[in-house]
């Protein structure tokens, strides 16, 4: 694998540790815009970090070599006969 | 009643928008089964969502929300928001590249060319549609409870079930994928943007959620919904296994074939974790706020509190609409059954000779009676185990974790090439075992099972910790039994694999081509 790739995959492991945000736990408060507690407002965060993480892995780790090796015209697979 | 006729309105849309499918079909089994691998990228990115979106979603999280609190989002929500767009881009991308370059309509397809064994396609396919199988029971059961609920009992749940199963049978059997993308995107965007409407209606109608909030902070009893003490670390690390079922869904993996090209699926991926927020982030809100609202409703009860609060707090055609956006999520049936027949068509009728004796044309019309069979069993099975419901959400909560424990095996086949048939033959018997012992377990334990909010209690006294009961589930040492089955899965599939034969040259050659920089295997 390409450092790039390492670098990927090592960076999807740390946004994967930081969904366990233990220390949210309990905290009931404070509410931001009296709306949304700790513990919610971290995770909404999170998706955002989680499609960041996407874009980061498109932009980067892209498999282009997928569109070269797929043929227009596909040849169907032996069927038993 | 006017709710109902809203739904009504949108049944007929949906059905129109099958029948448009028709007209643009070309009658051939790729047109047919994949809609030409023909969809862009938005088009895909709505289709996908759509199709992993089921009535859970909305009705399960809100009443799970209600009982348990906000963790229900970081447990379900924010983790599949990582890791369903990682195996879309990782296990998606890759199946479309295989379909396009091999002519696979179905997973199973490639895993019988790969693993060098007719055989084990045979046992894959009968595991996957056998744990399918409960899901669109479920869906025809939501969709005629739904109407049901929504006419104020106008519609009883037979009538609405057959509702449903006739609208979903119709447009699957004409438009074939092409109608299903369609439906699925237009549902998609319907959920979207009504499901914030919905947010704001309700907000308004009860005088704004930070005066509700404030409520439920100062409420030593309820404030415990705003954090995750209903939730225990090991389940919600071990939850996070969960998401890995989505690829390994036969209607998800066959969607990922339906894409133009590999660029469709960069939108999907990165949006994808947004559209999730988008959805659940509103749900579970909700259900707190209905916990706030409805006070004292049990398991179970709690499922409908989104439409309490629908009926309660918006007018009645607003509600009608909201009530058709949650007919979108229910009928996620769709793309199950067009992948049911897809895989009876392709792996069983296909396979065994039917296509080379009789015809496409003719494989094209086994799939259409397959889609009118499976909508006819479902709902039978759906009218005569009404009462059976809990078994049907049992075999599904079962369904999400033996599909994440296949999730190794995929991985194995597209990125490991000296995994072999024996290493996979070995991970799907672990997962069949396992999901049997689990749910003798959960039998057997069902006496024992604590209210919610007591402690968990082992089953066997003699074995310590080893399997606890909570008041839903069986865990393993207080983790969920998905993250060791997968462990499990994984174990097999590399430990079989070393202990027996390589795959053949000619299989590592097609699956892994030369231009790969790593040195082919002996073999």
């Amino acid at each position: 694998m390409k450092t790039k790739h390492w670098l990927a995959a090592l960076w999807v492991l740390i946004v994967f540790i930081l969904h366990q945000d233990f220390w949210n736990w309990n905290k009931a408060g404070p509410l931001l815009f009296g709306l949304l507690p700790p513990g919610l407002t971290y995770h909404l965060a999170y998706s955002v970090l989680a499609a960041i993480t996407m874009a980061l892995l498109v932009r980067f780790a892209w498999p282009a070599h997928l569109e070269e090796e797929a043929p227009g015209d596909p040849q169907p697979p032996d069927t038993k006969s | 009643m006017i709710p109902a006729i809203v739904v009504f309105i949108y049944l007929a849309i949906i059905l129109y928008v099958g029948m448009f499918a028709f007209r643009r079909s070309t009658g051939s089994k790729e047109d047919f089964f994949l809609a030409s691998r023909s969809l862009g990228p938005w088009v895909f990115l709505l289709t996908v969502f759509g199709t992993n979106m089921t009535a859970f979603a909305i009705l399960g999280s809100s009443g799970l929300a209600y009982q348990r609190g906000i963790g229900v989002y970081g447990l379900m929500a924010s983790s599949s928001g990582l890791i369903i767009p990682l195996t879309i881009f990782l296990i998606g991308t890759r199946l479309w590249s295989l379909g396009k370059k091999h002519g696979y309509l179905t997973q199973v397809q490639y895993f019988r060319d790969r693993w060098e064994c007719d055989a084990i396609g045979t046992v894959i396919f009968a595991v996957t549609a056998l744990m399918m199988i409960p899901y669109v029971v479920i869906g025809m059961m939501g969709g005629g409870h739904t109407l049901d609920s929504l006419s104020g009992g106008w519609v009883p749940y037979w009538l609405g079930g057959a509702i449903v199963a006739v609208v979903v049978m119709l447009y699957v059997f004409f438009g074939g994928m092409r109608g299903v993308a369609w439906v699925n995107a237009l549902q998609t965007v319907l959920f979207l943007c009504f499901g914030a409407i919905a947010f704001f209606l309700i907000s308004r109608n009860l005088g704004g959620y930070d005066r509700i909030m404030a409520e439920i902070a100062a409420d030593p009893k309820d404030s415990a919904l705003l954090t995750r003490a209903r939730i225990s670390p090991q389940e919600f690390f071990s939850y996070t296994f969960i998401p890995l079922s989505a690829m390994m869904f036969p209607h998800m993996a066959i969607m990922c074939m339906t894409a133009e090209k590999v660029t469709s699926f960069k939108r999907t991926v990165v949006w994808y974790p947004i559209c999730i927020l988008l959805i659940w982030l509103p749900s579970v809100y909700l259900g707190i706020v209905a916990a706030h609202q409805f006070p004292g409703l049990k398991l179970g009860e709690s499922d409908d509190v989104i439409l309490r609060l629908l009926s309660e707090n918006t007018d009645v055609i607003v509600a009608g609409i909201l009530g058709a956006a949650i007919m979108a999520c229910v009928m996620a049936t769709d793309s199950q059954i067009m992948a049911l027949s897809t895989m009876f068509s392709q792996d069983v009728f296909a396979h065994y000779g039917g296509a080379r004796k009789y015809g496409e044309n003719v494989q094209v019309w086994m799939g259409r009676a397959f889609v009118i069979a499976i909508a006819i069993v479902s709902y039978v099975l759906a009218l005569a185990l009404e009462g059976q419901k809990s078994i049907f959400d049992l075999a599904i909560r079962f369904g999400f974790s033996g599909f994440a424990a296949l999730s190794p095996m995929m991985l194995a086949a597209l990125f490991w090439r000296r995994s072999n048939k024996w290493g996979a033959l070995a991970a799907v018997l672990w997962v069949v075992f396992s999901m049997g012992l689990l749910w003798w377990l959960q039998l057997y334990s069902n006496g024992l099972a604590p209210k919610p909010g007591q402690p968990p209690v082992p089953i066997f006294a003699g074995l310590g910790g080893l399997f606890l009961r909570t008041p839903m589930n069986v865990t393993i040492f207080g983790y969920m039994p998905v993250m060791f089955m997968c462990l499990g899965s994984a174990f097999w599939m590399a430990l079989v694999s070393l202990l027996t034969p390589a795959p053949t040259r000619a299989t590592v050659e097609k699956f892994f081509p030369p231009s790969s920089s790593r040195p082919l295997p002996s073999t």
